[in-house]
């Protein structure tokens, strides 16, 4: 009756967010006395996979078959249906991302699965089994009890700390069936910025919007970006006019963060921007409006033109 | 073509959200609800490809019946019909089942849906929906064109997008760009109050995960405003007091 834990690749490499996915998955098994297998799909060398075990997997299945090589959340649902009935997992535990959303409903549907998206914490087994979940896009938390017999777990990013220990997990190969229909949809074209730190799994985000008056000025904030190691974010209106892609755009209508750090340059702070991001750690806000609503919402505060703030930021970040 | 939109009644974006009962139920008193913002792009989408195709448009809620305002507001918008399912919708794969039912009733060549409802995000209503009708599911859809039985769409990656081609019946998660937001006119006002709204009841399952209570996010500390001319310090504070850096 293990806890399964499904793990994304990018690029060969576990996801960081999946590697706190293990961590997490790891300390429900100890909670109830079991132990933790990680499934893992697509093309990655056997050492790598065996890193799960210094997050606390005891063992790790790797779905080899080529066909599994492009992320298909329907075809990764089915391989890890077949995963949970070999290891009889009661419990499944991913990080959330776009693959993943698509894997876990798919999942859900076939196990009768009770399911808590936007997990924020280890569950409470006192009394049943309860977890804990951002909903209203952060306005609010629920306790939820899940009473199916199989639980599915999709955490948000920055959910535990994981801790790193000594050790590798056994790679074990995994050939379940596949599904013909699960390939169905055929992908033309892919577009990705690649190099980028990609926004949802960044630990610091520097987001600019409207105050900065059009997309040329955006060298300011990318300079920030870049010299922390940043991912770039924008708010909605931003997005809207083209300034930048729509996969920068945060809030209640765009991605969801929770990074270590926000930085939030020339944006007012609407409440269905708040909802996106004011699950991070720390918040910066830096406005030349003193009365700008974002202000109630930061820990750190600037008052003053991005234009003069920024680069001197960025210049200070160097200095360190 | 037959079309299926899933719609959700939700409080407006703006609402401050707030619990009674001992914080085990939403307080709705002074809530405005509209459709969720991501249905409604589905919903805007599907009234285009009536326009273009002569498809019909049945829109779908799974709720109690303080969300027919929401639905009328559909049918105002363009939808030919409505149905709705008359059920608390707490949890995503009892909605799902409920939608699979009306679903497996009448074949519909496309479901769709927003990304994800904005109470409980859970964005995953579409998959579940997709797997009990065991066809493909997908979001988030930035562009959907339809030629015959083909669809031509444009799904949201982590940093980018891709495109891809699928054979209906299909379900789908929508979100901007995929059409504008529409705004009722008089007249769809008028003819919404006589186009058919049926409610059925809920098919029988137990509930796999019920909400025990709700709790509102502790406020954040006081601000800490550093002077424009010092804005340096910022970085030293971020880097020896909040450690984030
Ligand atoms: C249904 C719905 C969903 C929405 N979803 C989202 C969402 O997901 N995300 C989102 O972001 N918004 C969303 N919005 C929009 C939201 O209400 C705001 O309109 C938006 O967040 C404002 O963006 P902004 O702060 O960039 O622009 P503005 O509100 O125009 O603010 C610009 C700010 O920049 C400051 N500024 C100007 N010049 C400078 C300068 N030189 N230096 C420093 N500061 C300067 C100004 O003082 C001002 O505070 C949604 C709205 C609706 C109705
Ligand atoms: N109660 C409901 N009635 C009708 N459709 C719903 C309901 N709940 C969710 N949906 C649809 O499923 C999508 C995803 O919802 P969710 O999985 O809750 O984020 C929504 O955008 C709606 O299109």
């Amino acid at each position: 009756m293990s806890v399964l834990i499904f793990a994304e690749l990018d690029e060969g490499k576990i996801k960081k967010s999946s590697l706190e996915a293990i961590f997490y998955g790891a300390k429900v098994a100890e909670m109830t006395g079991t132990s933790a297998t990680a499934i893992i799909a697509g093309p990655a060398d056997d050492a790598e996979l065996a890193s799960a075990g210094r997050f606390g997997a005891t063992k790790v299945l790797h779905a080899t078959d080529p066909k599994l090589t492009e992320p298909n959340g329907m075809a990764y649902a089915t391989v890890v249906a077949a995963a949970v009935q070999q290891e009889g997992s009661k419990v499944i535990v991913l990080a959330k991302s776009s693959l993943a959303d698509a894997m876990t409903a798919r999942l859900a549907g076939k196990l009768k699965a009770g399911l808590a998206a936007n997990v924020i914490e280890l569950p409470d087994l006192s009394n049943g089994f309860l977890v804990k979940t951002s909903i209203y896009t952060g306005k609010a938390f629920a306790h939820n009890e899940l009473k199916a017999d199989i639980k599915i777990l999709a955490i948000r990013k920055n959910t535990i700390t994981p801790e790193e220990k000594d050790g590798t997990a056994p790679v074990e190969t995994f050939t379940p069936a596949l599904n013909e229909a699960d390939f169905a949809i055929s992908v033309k074209n892919t577009e990705k910025s690649s190099g980028d730190i990609l926004l949802p799994e960044a630990d610091l985000v520097v987001s600019a919007g409207r105050g900065l008056k059009g997309p040329e000025n955006w060298g300011i904030v990318e300079d920030l970006a870049n010299a922390l190691q940043a991912a770039t974010a924008c708010s909605k209106p931003v997005s809207d006019l083209d300034w930048r892609p729509h996969s920068e755009h945060v809030g209640q209508t765009g991605i969801k963060v929770s990074p270590n750090l926000y930085i939030a340059c020339g944006i007012s702070g609407a409440i269905q921007h708040l909802a996106g991001v004011n699950s991070s750690k720390v918040i910066v806000v830096i406005n030349k409006d003193a009365d700008a609503p974002f202000f109630k919402s930061a820990d750190y505060g600037i008052v003053g033109d991005v234009f003069d703030i920024l680069p001197r930021l960025t210049e200070a970040v160097k200095a360190l | 073509m037959k079309i299926l939109v899933c719609v959700t009644s939700v409080p407006d974006t703006t609402t401050k959200i707030a619990f009674t009962d001992n914080n085990t139920r939403l307080n709705k008193a002074g809530v405005t609800f509209i459709t969720g913002p991501y249905d409604d792009y589905a919903l805007a989408r599907a009234v285009e490809l009536k326009e273009k195709t002569g498809a019909s448009v049945t829109v779908l809620n799974v709720g109690e019946a303080d969300t027919e305002p929401v639905i009328r507001k559909c049918l105002a918008i363009g939808a030919d019909d409505a149905i709705r399912v008359n059920a608390e919708p707490t949890d995503a794969y009892f909605v799902a089942e409920q939608i699979a039912a009306i679903a497996q009733e009448t074949s519909y060549d496309l479901i769709l849906m927003g990304r994800e409802s904005i109470d409980y995000n859970g964005g995953q209503v579409h998959g579940i929906v997709g797997e009990m009708l065991g066809i493909p599911s997908i979001s988030p859809v930035m562009l959907l064109d339809i030629e015959g039985d083909t669809a031509q769409i444009t799904r949201e990656i982590e940093g980018g997008k891709e495109s891809l081609e699928a054979k209906l019946p299909l379900v789908l998660g929508c979100q901007e760009p995929i059409a504008e937001w529409k705004i009722p006119n008089m007249r769809g006002i008028m003819t919404a109050r006589t186009k058919p709204l049926k409610v059925v009841e809920p098919t029988g399952t137990d509930k796999l995960t019920t909400v025990d209570s709700y709790e509102l996010p502790a406020p954040r500390g006081a601000v800490k405003m550093i002077p424009a001319e010092e804005a340096e310090t910022l970085i030293q504070l971020l880097h020896n007091e909040a450690k984030v850096i």
